[in-house]
């Protein structure tokens, strides 16, 4: 039998339980909200978000890989390829670009024009330092952990701090060689 | 049809509001916790019954606007309507969903009460189960209650889940 070919992201999104995008993106800021009202630091909400999308991307790859029939990525390349086009698609419906390669094929940026999380979204100048969407960076961070691979994303424009667009950068730290839990001979 | 994301996408986030509040700080203080998690479910309400009422006339009274919260509102949450309501006429209304999505991935004790518990979470500390499932609770009761205090109506809302996978929430509103 042939291999299943991949889905393309819209095909999955298309299919896949949907919810008013409103309900999710008014239940982001409200956490936000409390959040900052509670850690006061905007430092620690950065990280309080970062932590929350780390959890959400360990469990997201399952139901990604489930969905989507991608099979094993060749190389970095084709992972950050795989996370604009399928990853984004099929989880909020906006599919995002993957550019500024670095020349060891090692580092990227995806770039997002359109974000469901920031709809009717504005922060007041005492949030300075605070990077709203900061658990997509976890939930990317989180995935690729999953898949064996240890990256550091960072945010490099931010449309609410004035940006054209949102830039994340995906650095490829480590690829983790996967480990079986057995050997054969055991 | 407006803008739309996954499913799994809320539902991971309702996940973290309940796991990052009962952890760390609050891992001790449930009752500091469930507060946070209705908040949150509060400003939620709020904000969508605010968008969500704008055409609508304005409500003679309260059977009409527990009626719009049936209906349209719980469609933009939902895609349904609320299966069936009840009221005594003095104030208490009860709003059964004969299927509430957000306890559908859950896996539930069907023994325990959480009408009684939800009122009192020290109460539940025992059973952690029975805490976590209550614990989702506060969220779509903060909503509810978010809902109708935007539409001047202050109340307490409570839920109870004693007949899964139908969730009832009990609206008392304050005289």
């Amino acid at each position: 039998m042939p291999p299943v070919a991949p889905r393309p992201g819209d095909a999955i999104f298309a299919s896949v339980e949907r919810v008013n995008a409103e309900l999710f993106t008014l239940t982001y800021g409200a956490i936000v909200r409390q959040l900052l009202t509670d850690l006061e630091e905007v430092e620690e909400v950065n990280k309080q978000l970062d932590q929350m999308g780390y959890n959400i991307g360990v469990r997201l790859v399952d139901e990604f890989l489930a969905k989507s029939n991608v099979s094993r990525c060749v190389d970095f390349k084709e992972t950050a390829e795989v996370i604009a086009k399928v990853g984004f698609k099929m989880f909020l419906g906006v599919t995002a670009s993957v550019s500024n390669w670095d020349a060891e094929g090692t580092a990227c940026s995806i770039i997002l024009e359109d974000n469901p999380l920031v709809d009717f979204v504005e922060l007041p100048d005492t949030c300075q330092g605070l990077y709203y969407c900061n658990i997509l960076s976890g939930v990317i961070r989180g995935a690729l952990e999953m898949v064996s691979m240890k990256t550091e994303v960072t945010w490099l424009r931010d449309m609410l701090r004035g940006d054209d667009a949102f830039e994340l950068q995906v650095k490829l730290l480590k690829q983790v060689p996967e480990e079986y839990p057995y050997k054969d001979d055991e | 049809m407006g803008r739309e994301v996954s499913e799994s996408c809320l539902e991971n986030l309702l996940i973290e509001i309940v796991s990052s509040f009962c952890t760390g700080f609050y891992v001790d203080k449930p009752e500091l916790a469930a507060r946070r998690i209705e908040a949150i479910g509060f400003q939620v309400g709020h904000q969508l019954s605010e968008r969500c009422a704008i055409d609508q006339p304005r409500f003679t009274d309260h059977l009409e606007a527990i009626k719009f919260i049936c209906k349209d509102f719980w469609s933009e949450l939902f895609k349904k309507q609320i299966d069936n309501l009840k009221t005594n006429h003095r104030g208490t209304f009860v709003l059964q969903d004969n299927r509430f999505r957000w306890l559908a991935h859950l896996s539930v004790d069907p023994s325990l009460d959480a009408s009684s518990s939800i009122q009192d979470p020290s109460a539940m500390a025992k059973n952690k189960a029975a805490q976590a499932t209550g614990m989702h609770l506060y969220f779509p009761c903060g909503i509810i209650r978010g809902a109708l205090s935007n539409l001047g109506i202050p109340c307490a809302v409570s839920a109870d889940i004693s007949n899964l996978p139908a969730c009832s929430f009990l609206v008392r509103i304050k005289a």
